[in-house]
């Protein structure tokens, strides 16, 4: 493996180190983008997170609580999915992780593109102020807000929407498409171009793999979503009737664009969290990744069938036979790359030398808790059970085990197996630890009795329920509370990192820790391998 | 063990293993027409249909359930037989050719397991059989419009959830037991089908999209505006059963309910008799029920 280079200030005015507001604002810099994108995301998800406990202390009884009606209840259900997902979650693991490490691990000095970087940041914080604009906005009749669900289906959101929260919606979602696209192409030209020399794709970290696929499925995603949305937003105001039976349009051809692109986005936030989660066993176990070729592959398939299974959102849209049969075989072939990850995860800490450090415990659940998440995905890849399963909270359950407990157990993992590389400080592993179990039982106590509620028939989106459903809503509502604690443990950690300042030195994971980020200073320097490391070894 | 923190760990496994057991065994009975309090499985099954998603989906929760199992097995034997102390040198094996082909072709045959059946019940739900009857459903923000449009003369009236107030009337009037009228539930009017019979329900909506559902009959159905969906289902048990608007649909979404009450064929022909007389005089009075396609 290299060395980190030296780095002299040879050439001042090219690599000039700004300071004050202009190193933030202007900045060209991967890491302090990088940095910008995981505070940013930490700000949202604390929005989106107040969101879903206004929501789960709407749920917690019968009757209803604290929202007027459950058009404003929704605006919240809705804002909860748009925020966490393009505003938290991707921004985390592409922006912030993938802006910091993969130009480091793949010894590359910064991104290909540094202004482009710039600008996909500033992008996403413009499309985040519009999307909370749009929740002050008028919405439905009577009520402010995008109410619709982060899926936006018409007509409700045209007809039903008079007001003009939905173009606000539409924006927003414009805008931080664009930004992702421009991000997606800055990944990827980094990736097939900037790799130190002797780095072939087969030696690439699996970090930088699953960025690289998650790129490729935002460049052929986005641009889908942003053609369906932006005939939403002429049928909304120029008249136009793309989704209007009225005019001769179909309302299901919106939902055929929007899961066109919507699936593939769950994939997006997922692959990201498995090159994580990779690197983590892999060190702590002190053992290379087991397979490498075929966890790297793995990605690659899910990267590519994720985008031929759409149409299992809507099942009960009324598809014709064949085309649910097609649906349900493409899904469940979805299981077979991803139980190869899950096996080969466990394969790697077999024979292992496994120390529980924080990031370790993490990444462990992630395992497991996906795999929880993953096995229902396969109950409900079958068209015949799903229609009893479509659209209610064993959906939601669903979805929250592989997002909410998948890919930001994967996030937290990597936040406190990167924290001493990036801050140069040490988070004392207890704390990490402790915030794992709280978050451990919170997010299971908060998800799994949704299950039952699921099978049991309770719908999505519901402000009020049934008294017979109160009874597993009421420890949901306690589960999301447990979890909303833990996160006071993760600040406190940042707290202490920050006051004690106890270094954290240049690999504080010893021998396991194998890329090339660990060769650098903690931090590391404002530009690093200004002469690049060398890359020696065969392929896997 | 450092990473168990004083927590008990077995403890919290232990939990989660027992609620999935639970989950798999459907402990709390379920209620059949309506959810019941606590229940942990599918409602209970009056259709073929439902009875085939049922005994499916008990198939398919053994098989995650072992899945599960094994993996959480094999997580924490790794954890104990390889952690630092166990084992301080680890091994540097990264490659496994049959143990790869194997974790590849096994799950396929499981999936093949899933599939035979699966693909059986899709035939089942999508072929619809000869109709004995037709059930048109409209989805309205926010009741939903039935309508039977066999015969000379075409039925059609609406159907809304009782508020508070109403349910109380209604339950002491006794124009419906309390055991069947729970609260969000009970509506008006419901849609009336005769037992045994094969109804075939197709569903439209007027305004934005809903989505139908009958969880005991083990239907769920988009109703779009500009579209005419269909389903089926044969009732072999009389009662009343509920379901909710699956699909979000603005203010009221949750207060939509679907309610039909299956009856012997006696008691529907004379429901339907008086139902035509009566919601005829009330179209009459106020133009409510004008929504006969005829």
């Amino acid at each position: 493996m290299a060395t980190a280079a030296t780095h002299g200030h040879g050439h001042a005015e090219a690599h000039a180190h700004p300071t004050g507001w202009r190193r933030w604002l202007l900045s060209t810099n991967h890491k302090d983008i990088g940095t910008l994108y995981l505070g940013f995301s930490i700000i949202a998800g604390l929005v989106g997170g107040f969101l879903s406990i206004m929501m789960r202390i709407e749920l917690q009884q019968p009757g209803m609580q604290i929202f007027a009606n459950g058009q404003s209840y929704n605006v919240f259900v809705t804002g909860h999915g748009l925020i966490m997902i393009f505003f938290m979650v991707m921004p985390a693991v592409i922006g912030g992780f993938g802006n910091w490490f993969v130009p480091l691990m793949i010894g590359a000095p910064d991104m290909a593109f540094p202004r482009m970087n710039n600008i996909s940041f500033w992008l996403t914080v413009a499309a985040f102020i519009l999307l909370v604009t749009s929740m002050f906005m008028d919405g439905a009749p009577g009520a402010k807000g995008v109410g619709t669900g982060w899926t936006i289906y018409p007509p409700f959101s045209s007809s039903g929407h008079p007001g003009p929260a939905v173009d606000f919606g539409i924006f927003a979602l414009h805008i931080a498409g664009a930004a992702s696209i421009l991000g997606a192409i800055n990944f990827i030209t980094t990736i097939l171009n900037m790799r130190a020399p002797g780095m072939t794709m087969h030696k690439m970290p699996l970090f930088a793999w699953g960025v690289l696929v998650t790129a490729f499925l935002l460049l052929l995603a986005l641009p889908v979503l942003a053609g369906a949305i932006t005939m939403l937003l002429t049928d909304r105001n120029f008249g136009t009737t793309f989704y209007d039976p009225a005019g001769g349009g179909d309302p299901i051809l919106y939902q055929h664009l929007f899961w066109f692109f919507g699936h593939p986005e769950v994939y997006i936030m997922i692959l990201p969290a498995f090159g994580i989660v990779s690197h983590i066993i892999s060190t702590f176990s002190k053992k290379p990744i087991f397979g490498y070729l075929g966890m790297a592959y793995a990605m690659v398939a899910i990267g590519v069938v994720g985008f031929i299974v759409w149409a299992h959102h809507m099942y009960t849209a009324g598809l014709s036979l064949n085309t649910q049969r097609y649906f349900v075989f493409a899904t469940m072939v979805i299981a077979v790359p991803t139980g190869i990850k899950i096996f080969s995860w466990i394969a790697t800490m077999w024979g292992g030398s496994i120390r529980f450090t924080a990031p370790m415990v993490w990444a462990i659940g992630f395992i497991f808790l996906f795999t929880v998440g993953g096995v229902t995905g396969v109950v409900l890849a079958n068209a015949g059970v799903d229609r009893s399963l479509h659209a209610t909270y064993y959906v939601v359950a669903h979805f929250h085990y592989v997002l909410s407990l998948g890919a930001v157990f994967g996030i937290f993992a990597g936040f406190y197996y990167w924290f001493p590389k990036m801050s140069g400080y040490v988070i004392p592993d207890w704390i990490g630890i402790l915030h794992f179990w709280v978050a451990f039982i919170g997010a299971n106590l908060l998800f799994f009795p949704q299950h039952f509620l699921g099978l049991a028939g309770m719908p999505r989106h519901y402000a009020d329920y049934p008294d017979a459903f109160a009874g597993w809503q009421f420890w949901s509502s306690i589960g999301s509370y447990i979890f909303a604690a833990g996160l006071l443990i993760f600040f406190y950690g940042l707290y202490v990192a920050f006051t004690k300042k106890e270094l954290a030195g240049d690999n504080p994971w010893g021998e396991g820790a194998t890329t090339l980020e660990w060769t650098l200073s903690s931090p590391p320097p404002f530009h690093q391998f200004e002469t690049l490391p060398r890359i020696v070894g065969s392929d896997h | 063990m450092r990473f168990l923190m004083g927590i008990n760990p077995a403890k919290a496994v232990a939990i989660m293993a027992a609620s999935f057991a639970l989950l798999a065994a459907g402990a709390v009975e379920a209620g059949t027409g309506m959810p019941s309090p606590w229940q942990m499985n599918l409602q209970g099954a009056v259709t073929p249909v439902m009875e085939y998603i049922t005994w499916f989906h008990n198939l398919l929760n053994v098989i995650i359930f072992v899945i599960t199992i094994f993996v959480l097995g094999l997580l924490l034997y790794v954890c104990w037989r390889f952690s630092e102390k166990a084992n301080p040198t680890p091994s540097k094996t990264t490659h496994h050719a049959l143990l790869e082909v194997a974790w590849t072709v096994i799950p396929v045959l499981i999936l093949v397991v899933i599939a035979i059946p699966s693909f059986r019940l899709l035939r089942m739900q999508l072929e619809i059989p000869q109709a004995d009857m037709t059930l048109k459903v409209t989805g309205k923000q926010w009741y939903w419009s039935y309508e039977y449009p066999q015969g000379e003369s075409s039925l059609a009236f609406d159907s809304l959830m009782l508020d508070e107030k109403q349910r109380a009337e209604a339950i002491a009037s006794k124009k419906i037991p309390e055991a069947e009228a729970p609260r969000l539930l009970a509506v008006d009017n419901e849609a009336v089908v005769p037992v045994g019979k094969v109804v075939r329900v197709q569903v439209t909506a007027a305004d934005v999209i809903h989505k139908f559902t009958v969880p005991s009959f083990g239907i769920k159905i988009d109703a779009i505006p500009g579209r005419l969906n269909e389903t089926w289902f044969k009732a072999e048990r009389e009662g009343i059963y509920y379901g909710q608007c699956s699909f979000i649909c603005g203010q009221n979404h949750s207060f939509m309910p679907v309610a039909v009450r299956v009856v012997s064929q006696e008691r529907y022909d004379a429901w339907l008799a008086e139902a035509k007389k009566r919601f005829a005089s009330a179209s009459d009075a106020n133009g409510k029920v004008a929504v006969s396609t005829k």
